[in-house]
């Protein structure tokens, strides 16, 4: 896929980059440094401990699905379906909970499941017929966007006690503060993805994947299965996002997480995880995810701009750390 | 035996699914509605079901020809449904939203109509090349490139607009996509002529084959004296253009620019029409009548859909169900399974991804 520069002079960098393994991470981390000194210069209350959670709290879902588009992107794969399936979680969690009655006890282990066939079939697809991942999940997502409006064009609203209970909770913070349940489970979701990526055989094969397919599979590593495997964790890791969102939003809606895919690669590529493949952390992914927010509060902060220009902003990130990493590839062949 | 040898020669036919889909399709309708074929004039102008898809298909039968060439060179363009927006938000905006006069329509534009499409267009085009160099020159993923723009693209239509669903008060405008030439709606005429130049371009010099060339193998291409970067940003550049026309006569016809909503999912559907009309995902080929016949295809599956009185939504997931289907039709695996594995199996294509 990756196009015009010629393979040839782009093969070296494929490898990864384990002599500056910190340097994309310590850039993301100056540069979230620097925009949220910028907002606490310029306006009042900006540096507050409950504007800095607010981060944690808007943005938990994005911060789950971004976790597991890292291990998509780790192996030098994408997985475009991720605000579809999102999507699809409020949507069946609303639709089976408030019309048909299921108890969420049921309903939210059922989505989970759900999530993860998603991902495991367009996996398996992609592994096994090896078609470019693009394409596979962008069908997926077409056709996860497409089953929200087949259940209802409409929003359905959620009343059930649980997710509204869940709604409301507030765990107490330092100073006053407190957190809601979505911040605790992208926490742990950091925690587990951060343990998978660093310290299990399947994280280390991810690497493997995406410094060289081909190395990996001559070194007797189970490729395939792990290549299922990350994208059955990405849908996963969706449909728990979707599960925050349902608790965030209270309502299932196929308009819910639009263009989600583009927050969550941006995220993961500003957090210095290379596109390629190979390199990049799950907490550098985090700060990713801190960054978008930081830009979502100034602009909301700045007041007379419009919300689009978080979209907009956000899409210019992504671009320059994409431009950044080819030039950071193109110096490391000279 | 002699009849299997000939089943097997019409199916290998280059053509031969799209047709039969299309045919398909058409003797459904024709079963279900006997004057579904039926044309007539009425008022000077031609009428009928079969007048109704190819207008109402217009900017996706545009959109599609565009995207061919994209997917030529294997690459993948999907940012076209933004561009749509844009392109006619720009055109409203260019031509202000006053309302002049007792009927609500006038005769009111802020700027001449050439420059309102040159506005509309030009824009287009400079997206479309801002694609383009990110893949050619910064080496970009296409698909990567192409969803910031996706994703930009729909807030820039928002900012021109300013947020709002600017309504079109200028009448000549409306000639664009509800105008009839000859007793023929106009836009037919539109997608004509690129068809016309587009297929000139590239079959009567040697563009299409420089195109074929980068998609099966940039280096070789390269090496073999093709322009293969400049190739490139042209190839966005007109994808992109086409989607800035279909753009202007999707707004002309509905005369009103819509951020939200104009060209939403037209990107699937042009992916769909190329893929189905034979061009494949890996580039390297490429068929603008193909991508003709697979978008005929989709709208007369959208119309008999909305005719069969079935819910449209379920469209948006038939149609995501054929592109994955087709897709794994169109793998190395499948055609080899099959035993019809024209390709050197031990060409090596760019990492999935």
């Amino acid at each position: 896929m990756n196009r015009a520069p010629a393979p040839i002079e782009r093969a070296p960098s494929r490898r990864p980059r384990r002599d500056r393994p910190l340097l994309p991470l310590a850039v993301t981390t100056g540069l979230f440094l620097i925009m949220y000194g910028a907002g606490a210069y310029h306006f009042e209350n900006f540096f507050s401990l409950t504007v800095f959670l607010n981060f944690f709290i808007d943005n938990a879902f994005l911060a789950i699905t971004a976790f597991g588009m890292t291990f998509v992107i780790l192996t030098g794969g994408i997985d475009l379906s991720v605000g579809s399936v999102m999507a699809l979680t409020t949507m069946v969690s609303a639709t089976l909970v408030e019309n048909h009655g299921w108890s969420p006890a049921i309903v939210i282990p059922l989505v989970l499941v759900m999530g993860a066939a998603i991902g495991f079939v367009m996996g398996l697809v992609i592994q096994y017929f090896k078609i470019e991942a693009f394409i596979i999940t962008l069908a997926g997502m077409f056709i996860a966007r497409g089953f929200c409006y087949v259940i209802s064009v409409n929003s359905i609203p959620i009343t059930n006690s649980f997710y509204t209970d869940v709604s409301t909770l507030r765990i107490p913070f330092l100073f006053d503060t407190s957190i809601s349940c979505n911040v605790v489970l992208a926490l742990v979701v950091l925690a587990v993805a951060f343990y998978l990526a660093r310290y299990t055989r399947f994280g280390r094969t991810v690497y493997a994947i995406g410094g060289s397919e081909q190395s990996a599979l001559l070194m007797g590593l189970p490729v395939a299965r792990t290549k299922v495997l990350v994208y059955t964790l990405s849908g996963f890791c969706s449909a728990l996002a979707g599960v925050a969102m349902t608790f965030y939003m209270l309502s299932g809606n196929g308009l819910h997480a639009l263009g989600m895919e583009l927050d969550a690669i941006a995220a993961v590529v500003v957090g210095g995880t290379m596109l390629t493949g190979g390199s990049g952390y799950v907490i550098g992914t985090m700060v990713g995810v801190l960054i978008g927010g930081t830009i979502q509060q100034l602009i909301i902060f700045k007041g007379d701009l419009s919300s689009w220009w978080t979209k907009i902003v956000i899409g210019l990130l992504l671009l320059a750390f994409c431009l950044l990493q080819r030039a950071f590839a193109r110096t490391k062949r000279t | 035996m002699r009849w299997l040898g000939f089943a097997r020669q019409l199916t290998g036919k280059r053509h031969f699914w799209s047709l039969a889909m299309l045919a398909l399709l058409l003797a459904y309708n024709l079963v279900r509605d006997p004057h579904f074929f039926a044309i007539s004039m009425y008022d000077g102008h031609l009428t009928g079901s079969l007048v109704d898809i190819l207008v109402r298909g217009a900017p996706l039968l545009i959109i599609s020809m565009g995207l061919t060439l994209v997917v030529a060179t294997h690459g993948i363009d999907i940012s076209v449904g933004a561009v749509v927006a844009i392109s006619g938000a720009v055109a409203a905006a260019l031509i202000g939203g006053q309302l002049s006069g007792e009927t609500g329509m006038g005769e009111v534009t802020r700027f001449a109509l050439p420059v309102v499409i040159t506005g509309a267009l030009g824009l287009a085009l400079l997206l479309g090349i801002w694609n383009g160099t990110l893949v050619a020159y910064f080496g970009l993923q296409p698909i990567i490139a192409t969803l910031i723009l996706l994703g930009i693209g729909r807030g820039v239509a928002q900012l021109i607009t300013d947020g709002q669903i600017i309504t079109i008060y200028y009448s000549p405008y409306a000639f664009f996509g509800r105008g009839f030439l000859l007793g023929l709606p106009f836009s037919l005429f539109i997608v004509a002529a690129v068809a016309a130049v587009l297929t000139l371009l590239t079959r009567k010099t040697a563009l299409g084959l420089f195109i074929e060339a980068i998609g099966d193998n940039p280096v070789a291409s390269r090496l073999a004296g093709v322009r293969a970067r400049t190739i490139t940003v042209a190839v966005y550049a007109v994808c992109s253009l086409c989607a800035g026309i279909a753009g202007v006569i999707g707004s002309s016809n509905l005369m009103s620019a819509d951020g939200n909503n104009a060209g939403l999912w037209i990107e699937l559907d042009a992916i769909l029409a190329v893929v189905l009309g034979g061009t494949p995902l890996s580039g390297g080929k490429f068929s603008l009548a193909g991508s003709v016949m697979g978008a005929l295809i989709i709208q007369t599956l959208a119309t008999t859909i909305l005719s069969a009185h079935v819910a449209p939504e379920i469209t948006l997931v038939v149609k995501g169900i054929v592109v994955f289907i087709v897709s794994i039709l169109q793998s190395e695996r499948i055609k080899m399974l099959l035993g019809s594995n024209r390709q050197d199996p031990t060409r090596t294509k760019g990492t999935p991804g």
